[in-house]
């Protein structure tokens, strides 16, 4: 029994937090392509690398990581009055505030904000809270185009794909396939064009140009907003995120609730771990910082969708809750050696990786992501290298307990208790299992146990068969 | 009920009594440390920036052939070489002159706040070619130094070398939509 007002998850049936089948099922897959792996794996190779390097620069990375942890669970339990906080300075600075309960609220909201202004196509700069909600699907069928503007989004867009990085969601693409991709979906591309990164990256440039110069509207995500003062922050590299933060007249950020943070002063914090963490880079290229509406300069209309979408349901969770401290940095993902091998898609979510192991199942209940919690080894590389430090290996065990174990499974231990009890019962099953040694799946009831989880290969004989010999 | 009362009411719920932890500032914070020139031309050089010392602002931009110039109003005039093509429109513009707000040394970044030596943010996206004019004085040595120097209610860039993108195998590549060229010129102390 629900009632208004209390946290809740994610509504099935729009956005992208939910996959078509499970991990295991997935992974399995994607294992096989060993392109995909060749590719991932040199690109986490030179992120982590690159990483490393930037990181070792100052002398302060712990430190920081500890205020941006600290900085994180102080705003989470200050979070109706920062956000109170927030509209009323975004409100006083010109901008209008919208709260979007879930994906569906949220769609809705864009799709009228876009119609009302009479324009049919909108630029988007990359953003995790839109494509979580499904928007462009939404947009798409309210006949307004969305044109991602984001490089590996337009990658990803153009090649009918999915993403599979937080960061970079055409990771699982390398240069040749990227090159093939523009000569078959991109509109006036020179057939010339090489598999050089410049030359694929100046194709981008030329492509969407026209686009940028033309285009009233846009849509943002946030990376954060300062509750103090009613800014909003977007990091980005290629310049596309600043072409639509500032050529449309009218701008429309769609923001998750935990994105903010309490004081102006906070950003030093998270300026000094999240390009470091994220791209590896001292700085990213382009920050866009605003507050409002400024005339004269940009968008002259400003609208902030704060979405719940699941979140408040994740809060709720005193030891889950810490995922939303996330900073989508993707330092998680880079270091992961399931990721590594399975690739993004595997996850079935927006948010792939050890960090969308804990998130997208908090996000829609872990009954509709049960294998999730279950894609790592444990193995802690990713509390490591978590900027804000996550504590992502004890959520995953946590979030295993909470997985729903069917009725069946408590009956199947009942009896594995029972037959150990009773030796001749015992013999009989180890050499039924001798049998099952070919299966990969327990039958029903008892499959959906095995959905998320490795049935492990019986021996060839039972303990008691070669004691027995002896 | 209204869905700000909605969320509100199930962030309280999700909540309860939980308390509100201390934040912890044991980082290096501003005015830690002085603000060194050879680091910010350092990191500058390293991302694809290129770095003039020198105060004759004028000769420096001539000899880049900026092309057609679009400037933020309230430039100073003698920047201007005397025989620049200056147009009005940034969309016809080959190449942008302004000064900045802060460099910050220890990431190599300029930031403009749209002051009237600035001006609007379009004009140092458009054009390929940003000419951007840093005084000796508006160098600080660090990210919080910066930070407690800006104004959050202007509307901020933050500018780490040319456009670029780490999107094809994660490997940074220059020039993207952004300016493809950034030219640094330092005031003060020409070596």
């Amino acid at each position: 029994m629900t009632f208004l007002g209390m946290p809740t998850t994610a509504p099935r049936g729009v956005g992208n937090l939910r996959g078509d089948e499970s991990f295991p099922a997935a992974a399995h897959k994607a294992l096989q392509d060993e392109q995909l792996r060749r590719n991932l794996g040199h690109a986490t190779t030179t992120i982590r690398r690159k990483s490393g390097a930037v990181i070792g620069e100052l002398p302060d990375w712990q430190e920081l990581r500890e205020a941006g942890s600290t900085l994180k669970a102080n705003t989470m339990a200050r979070l109706p009055e920062l956000l109170d906080q927030l509209e009323a300075n975004v409100t006083a600075a010109g901008g209008v505030v919208h709260w979007a309960a879930d994906a569906n609220e949220a769609n809705q909201i864009v799709t009228d904000l876009v119609k009302a202004t009479g324009h049919d196509r909108v630029i988007k700069v990359k953003s995790m809270a839109t494509q979580e909600i499904g928007l462009n699907e939404a947009l798409e069928a309210s006949g307004i185009t969305a044109v991602e503007t984001d490089l590996a989004e337009l990658i990803v867009q153009l090649g009918n794909d999915k993403p599979s990085h937080i960061l970079v969601p055409a990771i699982h693409r390398n240069r040749a396939e990227i090159r093939e991709i523009f000569l078959r979906e991109m509109p006036g591309v020179d057939p010339a064009l090489t598999d050089e990164p410049a030359e694929l990256a100046g194709a981008a440039r030329r492509y969407l140009r026209e686009t940028f110069l033309s285009t009233k509207v846009a849509v943002s995500g946030a990376n954060f907003a300062v509750a103090e003062t009613g800014t909003l922050a977007v990091l980005e590299s290629e310049g596309n995120g600043r072409m639509c933060l500032t050529l449309p007249e009218t701008l429309i950020t769609v923001m998750g609730i935990e994105k903010l943070v309490p004081t102006w002063r906070d950003l030093e914090v998270f300026l000094q771990l999240l390009p470091r963490a994220s791209t590896g880079e001292r700085m990213n290229p382009y920050t866009s910082m605003w507050t409002g509406v400024t005339p004269g300069d940009g968008p002259q209309n400003f609208h902030l969708v704060l979405l719940d979408n699941g979140r408040t349901a994740v809060l709720a969770d005193e030891v889950g809750r810490q995922a939303l401290h996330c900073i989508r940095c993707s330092a998680c993902l880079n270091v992961c050696p399931v990721y590594e091998r399975t690739g993004g898609h595997a996850y079935g979510s927006v948010y792939p990786g050890p960090i969308g192991a804990i998130l997208s199942p908090q996000l829609t209940g872990v009954e509709d992501n049960a294998s999730l919690p279950y894609a790592s080894s444990l193995c802690g590389a990713c509390f490591d290298a978590c900027p804000v430090k996550i504590d992502i290996p004890s959520i995953l065990v946590h979030l295993r307990n909470e997985v729903p174990h069917p009725r069946a499974e408590k009956a199947a231990f009942g009896a594995v208790a029972y037959t150990m009890d009773h030796p001749a019962l015992y013999t009989r099953a180890q050499h039924a299992a001798k049998l099952s040694r070919h299966a990969k799946k327990l039958p029903p009831p008892l499959n959906g146990w095995t959905a998320s989880r490795d049935l492990p290969e019986p021996p060839s004989e039972t303990f008691r068969d070669w004691w027995a010999k002896r | 009920m209204s869905s700000r009362e909605l969320i509100l009411g199930r962030i309280k719920a999700a909540l309860g009594d939980t308390a509100v932890p201390e934040v912890t500032r044991d980082y290096r914070p501003a005015a830690s440390e002085k603000a060194d020139v050879e680091l910010l031309i350092d990191r500058l050089v390293d991302y694809k920036a290129v770095v003039h010392r020198s105060d004759d602002v004028a000769g420096v931009v001539a000899s880049l052939n900026p092309g057609r110039l679009v400037l933020p109003p309230g430039l100073d005039p003698s920047w201007v070489p005397a025989d620049a093509t200056v147009v009005d429109d940034e969309y016809q513009a080959e190449a942008v002159l302004t000064a900045s707000t802060v460099a910050v040394a220890e990431t190599g970044t300029i930031v403009l706040d749209g002051s009237p030596d600035q001006g609007r943010r379009r004009i140092t996206l458009l054009p390929d070619l940003h000419i951007c004019v840093v005084r000796p004085d508006q160098i600080v040595a660090s990210v919080p130094d910066a930070i407690a120097r800006l104004d959050p209610r202007r509307p901020l860039t933050w500018i780490s070398g040319p456009s670029a993108t780490s999107d094809i195998e994660l490997n940074r590549v220059e020039g993207v939509h952004g300016p493809r060229n950034l030219h640094v010129i330092l005031l003060g102390g020409a070596s």
